[in-house]
């Protein structure tokens, strides 16, 4: 559970930001420089920062890990997390699950692949998860579910939004069935939580797939995703491997989904925090902001 | 039986589908098309039966049981509008006050162009959404294979049963064995790995009851018969609304910590 206090404010940046300030990940490159996979520019890693990860040359949007979203999302120093320390065990004995495990501990700074807490946007109260790509490719295990049904149950207490950002590769397969449940779990958390009249906004960024689109990623009040990013229940190989032929361009891309009507907007990354602080105030009941 | 002997028993093409089930247990089954929206998808056996003298919602998960019924049903691979037509048949048996009893058998949700254009993601999250809350009483009993999301789209349900020889998992033993060992031969190895048998699940609390197969299908269906006409006479006896909140409860402490 919540420990009481939590929600108090930062007394200082370094205590708001506490995760912010450790050492940086090993998905932070050291190298002065990065060729943007797109067009293939070199960019200087200090500008790209700036940039909010994204190529001044041609907006390819960087991956970018929980961290950094969540310092260009929430209002400074107001995010306060929840079950930080919350770590996943080899519950069902799974081959090199403890060293998989390690490893993205190592790699992501984090200990699972979701973040979440409480926070301000705008001045605006929401409750916000942020998924990590660099841990085991944002899969779901009991660590992630968990974490998520905890924050909609403290939101739905709260009567607050939920605003979340998705990078999923799906249910993580080293935790079993009890991964696939997280499904169910989840989305019957994101039901209670819609049920009492509260804002859920997700932001679908690259890639979204398997039991994550399958269901809280797709369960939005408003759906929104980044440009270009990959978003399916199937992943592309595996699709190209039942149907034996090659996927069109653009299959299952942002653009396609807009198209196809399961995306409300394409948001670029630079403007995002203003969309979400708007949609918020589209939603708040009797101009409460904090 | 290893798992992987029972992932090859759930898979046999000998093995009763879902269709022969309904047959055996109910009466007066009458089935109804469609998802209103795209397309009717035969993967899906739908509609309306007595289960004695009780109406009931039954929906099955249909593999086909000869060549040309199998490329028909797509192998029981459901596309979105399939995850639809259930949905729609679920809400329809709210409103009638009917229990619902779901009969899976998958391999999972069909992977293709137009599963993924028509959202097969959104719909198979739109029923865990909608069963979670959903004002009937729900059994999903798992008859053969339980493909992940494909199966899991049925299964949120009050009371999850399975056939003892049944599997139910998060991924495909071939898929396991590729992302694990770079090679989808090591099935068995990967059948071990998953705890994907009604023993494990069991265990974990991911299902309440195994239905011994030993007996032969008739005797079997009886037992099942019998043993739904039990649970939902029980239903009666509470309300709904603790009814579904017990049902997020069942959901809400797998993998709980405190
Ligand atoms: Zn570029």
């Amino acid at each position: 559970m919540i420990r009481k206090g939590i929600f108090k404010k930062p007394k200082n940046e370094l205590e708001g930001n506490r995760r912010l300030k450790q050492n940086p990940a090993v998905n932070i490159p050291d190298e002065m420089c990065v060729a943007c996979p797109n067009c293939k520019k070199t960019l200087f890693t200090s500008e790209l920062a700036e940039h909010y990860n994204v190529c001044n040359c041609c907006e390819y949007h960087f991956r970018m890990n929980a961290r950094q979203r969540i310092d260009k999302i929430a209002d400074k120093d107001t995010f306060m997390e929840n079950d930080a320390d919350m770590i996943s065990h080899n519950i069902i004995d799974f081959p090199n699950y403890d060293k998989k495990l390690n490893s993205s501990r190592l790699e992501s700074a984090e200990n699972d692949a979701v973040v979440c807490g409480f926070c301000t946007i705008g001045g605006y109260s929401t409750a916000l998860f942020v998924m990590e790509p660099y841990f085991m490719m944002g899969s779901m295990g009991t660590v992630v579910g968990e974490k998520l049904t905890r924050l909609f149950e403290e939101a739905t207490r709260r009567n607050l939004p939920v605003v979340g950002f998705t990078v999923s590769g799906g249910a993580r397969m080293q935790e079993g069935i009890l991964s696939l449940m997280q499904m169910a779990k989840v989305s019957g958390a994101v039901k209670n939580h819609s049920d009492r009249g509260n804002l859920y906004l997700t932001v679908l960024t690259d890639p979204t797939t398997g039991g994550v689109t399958a269901s809280f990623a797709m369960l939005g009040d408003i759906i929104i995703a980044e440009p270009q990013a990959l978003i399916g229940f199937a992943g592309p190989r595996v699709i190209e491997q039942t149907i034996r032929q090659k996927l069109p361009m653009g299959f299952q891309r942002a653009e396609f989904l807009l198209e196809k009507g399961f995306l409300d907007e394409i948001v670029h990354r630079k403007v995002q925090k203003a969309y979400i602080a708007k949609l918020l105030r589209l939603h708040s009941k009797g101009g409460e902001v904090s | 039986m290893s798992a992987f002997d029972k992932v090859k028993a759930a898979r046999s093409s000998k093995r009763p589908t879902a269709k022969s089930y309904i047959e055996a247990i109910f009466s007066d089954f009458t089935e109804m098309h469609g998802d209103r929206r795209f397309a009717d998808d035969k993967a899906v056996v739908a509609g309306i039966a007595l289960l004695e003298d009780m109406p009931v919602t039954v929906i099955g998960l249909e593999k086909g049981s000869n060549t040309n019924e199998r490329v028909m049903r797509n192998f029981g691979a459901a596309h979105p509008e399939g995850y639809r037509k259930a949905l729609r048949q679920m809400k329809l048996a709210e409103k009638f006050n009917r229990p619902i009893v779901c009969i899976i058998d998958t391999s999972g949700a069909y992977c293709g162009i137009g599963a993924e254009e028509r959202g097969q993601g959104q719909a198979i999250a739109e029923n865990l959404y909608t069963m979670m809350t959903l004002k009937v009483p729900i059994i999903s009993i798992l008859i053969g294979e339980g493909g992940s999301g494909g199966a899991l789209a049925l299964a949120v349900a009050d009371e999850v049963w399975m056939l003892e020889n049944a599997v139910y998992s998060v991924i495909s033993p071939e898929g396991c064995a590729s992302i694990l060992w770079k090679d989808s031969s090591k099935t068995k190895e990967a059948s071990e790995c998953l705890k994907l048998t009604a023993e494990h699940l069991l265990e974990f609390g991911v299902i309440e009851a195994i239905i011994p197969e030993s007996k032969g299908f008739q005797a079997m269906c009886s037992n099942i018969k019998s043993e739904l006409i039990n649970t939902f006479n029980k239903n009666k006896s509470e309300s709904i609304d603790t009814l579904v909140s017990k049902r997020y409860k069942k959901f809400r402490k797998i993998g709980e910590r405190t």
